[in-house]
């Protein structure tokens, strides 16, 4: 079982705030999926690379030649706020 | 303290406080942007000064279901600088997800690289001032893309409307960047700044980045720290986002200067990220949270492996140009040039191709270097012009020496057609022509002039056949007022002699 502190701070780093009830049900649920994930474990790889795809592929490169961009107003369209062909954001720090 | 420069060893950073000596420990990482046409997993072009969130797409942009595609030449170019730093390249290499809240970053992680860099264990020799090297290792370098522009408005920047926001253009947003993590090898400010400075005439040289500290395509952090000589490391600070060589040396001065009266004081130093103010000079401690540094880095499942062989190092090696430390030996070897000029011209690709150009039309790569290092970069220097953008070609400038050569000018003389020469873009041989500014160096002429100039003054004359050598000096003057300074001083000086002498 995770801890109560673990679910917070990834709460925290997802910038989610949840109500005490919420965070004991994920407490559990969150420990469900790590304990399933975990029977992967009782699988013997020794010997075995990891592999970082299900598919065998490796430099999948583009050319450095430009394409087509968005216009100004399509780039901004869903910003809920914006200014002078900006996203307007809370100011930081 | 009176009279002049405190010692070396008092000044902050070299390590000495109150109760006696401090180590400094600094470890510097560099971020340059590449100079590449599209970014970094996308085909936006690669800009700068662009309309706002002109230059963007779905994928740059972070929209959801869109796939990053790396860029060749961006991985090209990181080799290339891998290489040249001496590091040995990846043969499997990966990018991984960074994961971390900031409006600049639409898709709330960046592509970056974590445990299987690009190119690991270089090693950079940085030549200081008094021509030693040290060497700096080269703990990795990495590939990863850079974030957006946040720009203030409201409030304090003195809009008047509403509350203070930012505004957030994505037009940099995965712009290829490189990553480029110094061992933590320096101990002075100099130190550190010397090898900034050497790492940007490297990375110039390479032709891979403009390396432009104002326009932000290098950027620079530090880590630094102090200690007891012996001790372990002491806690270290960040000092983040310098953008020029000289705020990176007073940056770390302050920091320093703060850590060791902190320490003497007996305070404890806290893990944080520091800001330098070049206006007040002061340093603010910007209290980060432990989780910010928790980035939870794992591969980025939309990109597959790099995988590099050695047909591919050796054809980007083949690319590496010729470096500054060995361009620097062989200007001294080939041109016979003092160890100071050839270190300023090794050390600027476009100069020492300048001065090269110069000193093959000229045949005298001695004077070249002068003139190059000397007058010319004192203007490119004051402009701030580029050496390819200047007025004087090096077949104008070879032209000029080609006058100062032949005697038509005097070094004086050739100065001031030097500054016309800048101003108009014009050749050396027009100018004197036009302005009537050569050298007198008609024996008949001179002789005239100055046979009345000794008549006039019977006293100096006198005195001077009575043996007082200084009142020659007195004639050169009046001859020199008299023919706008256009003698040719050897041969005024031959004939003044020989006039007085009676």
């Amino acid at each position: 079982m995770i801890s109560r502190e673990e679910v917070e701070h990834i709460a925290r780093l997802s910038r989610l705030r949840f109500e005490e009830d919420e965070l004991e049900r994920l407490q559990h649920g969150l420990s469900a999926i790590l304990d399933y994930v975990k029977t992967l474990g009782e699988l013997d790889l020794d010997g075995l690379e990891p592999t970082a795809h299900a598919v065998d592929l490796k430099n999948v490169l583009r050319a450095d030649e430009p394409g087509v961009c968005l216009s100004q107003a399509a780039a901004v369209a869903n910003g809920p706020v914006v200014e002078a062909g900006q996203f307007v954001v809370p100011r930081i720090g | 303290m009176s009279g002049g420069m405190p010692p070396r060893s008092s000044m902050p950073g070299a390590g000495d406080g109150a109760s006696g000596e401090w180590e400094v420990v600094i470890g510097l990482e560099i971020h340059v942007q590449l100079s590449t046409n599209t970014k970094m997993f996308c085909s936006c072009p690669v800009t700068f000064g662009e309309e706002p969130n002109t230059m963007v797409c779905p994928v740059c942009l972070g929209h959801p279901g869109t796939l990053p595609v790396a860029n060749e030449r961006a991985v090209e170019y990181a080799t290339r600088i891998a290489l040249a730093l001496g590091c040995r390249i990846a043969e499997h290499t990966v990018f991984h997800r960074k994961n971390y809240f900031y409006p600049d970053l639409p898709k709330s992680y960046q592509i970056s690289q974590f445990d299987l860099p690009l190119g690991l264990g270089g090693r950079l020799d940085v030549e200081l001032d008094d021509g030693s090297l040290f060497p700096v290792g080269v703990t990795r370098v990495h590939m990863e893309e850079d974030a957006g522009k946040l720009v203030h408005a409201g409030g304090a920047t003195g809009r008047i409307h509403g509350a203070d926001y930012s505004l957030v253009d994505f037009n940099r947003g995965g712009t290829p960047l490189v990553e480029v993590v110094s061992e933590p090898d320096m101990r002075t400010p100099e130190q550190a700044r010397a090898y900034l400075t050497q790492l940007k005439g490297l990375l110039e040289h390479l032709g891979v980045s403009d390396v432009n500290m104002e326009e932000g395509s290098l950027r620079c952090d530090a880590n630094v720290s102090v200690r007891r000589p012996g001790a372990p490391l002491g806690v270290k600070t960040e000092l983040k986002n310098m953008n020029s060589f000289r705020y990176v040396q007073r940056g770390l001065e302050a920091e320093i200067e703060r850590q060791i009266s902190a320490l003497e004081d007996g305070e404890t130093i806290v893990q944080a990220t520091v800001h330098f103010d070049p206006v007040t000079g002061s340093i603010t401690t910007l209290r980060s949270k432990e989780e910010a540094h928790d980035y939870r880095y794992f591969p980025e499942p939309d990109l597959v492996p790099i995988e590099i062989d050695e047909a591919y190092v050796e054809r980007v090696r083949a690319s590496v140009p010729e470096l500054p430390a060995a361009r620097r030996q062989r200007f001294v070897a080939d041109y016979g040039l003092p160890a100071g000029d050839a270190g300023i011209l090794a050390a600027n690709r476009p100069l020492g191709d300048y001065f090269e150009r110069v000193a093959e039309l000229s045949g005298d790569a001695r004077l070249s270097a002068n003139w190059v290092t000397g007058d010319l970069s004192a203007h490119l220097n004051s402009t701030g012009v580029g050496v390819h953008e200047s007025a004087v070609t090096p077949e104008a400038l070879a032209g000029l020496l080609a006058l100062l050569g032949d005697g038509t000018l005097s070094s004086k003389l050739a100065k001031d057609v030097f500054q016309v020469m800048l101003e108009t873009g014009r050749d050396a041989r027009a100018i004197v022509d036009e302005r009537g500014l050569g050298q007198i160096s008609d024996v008949v002429e001179l002789e005239g002039i100055i046979a009345a100039i000794v008549e006039a003054n019977p006293g100096p004359t006198e005195e001077f056949r009575q043996g007082r050598e200084k009142v020659l000096s007195f004639f050169v003057g009046q001859v020199m007022k008299q023919t706008k300074g256009q003698a040719n001083p050897k041969l005024l000086n031959e004939l003044l002699r020989k006039h007085l002498a009676g």
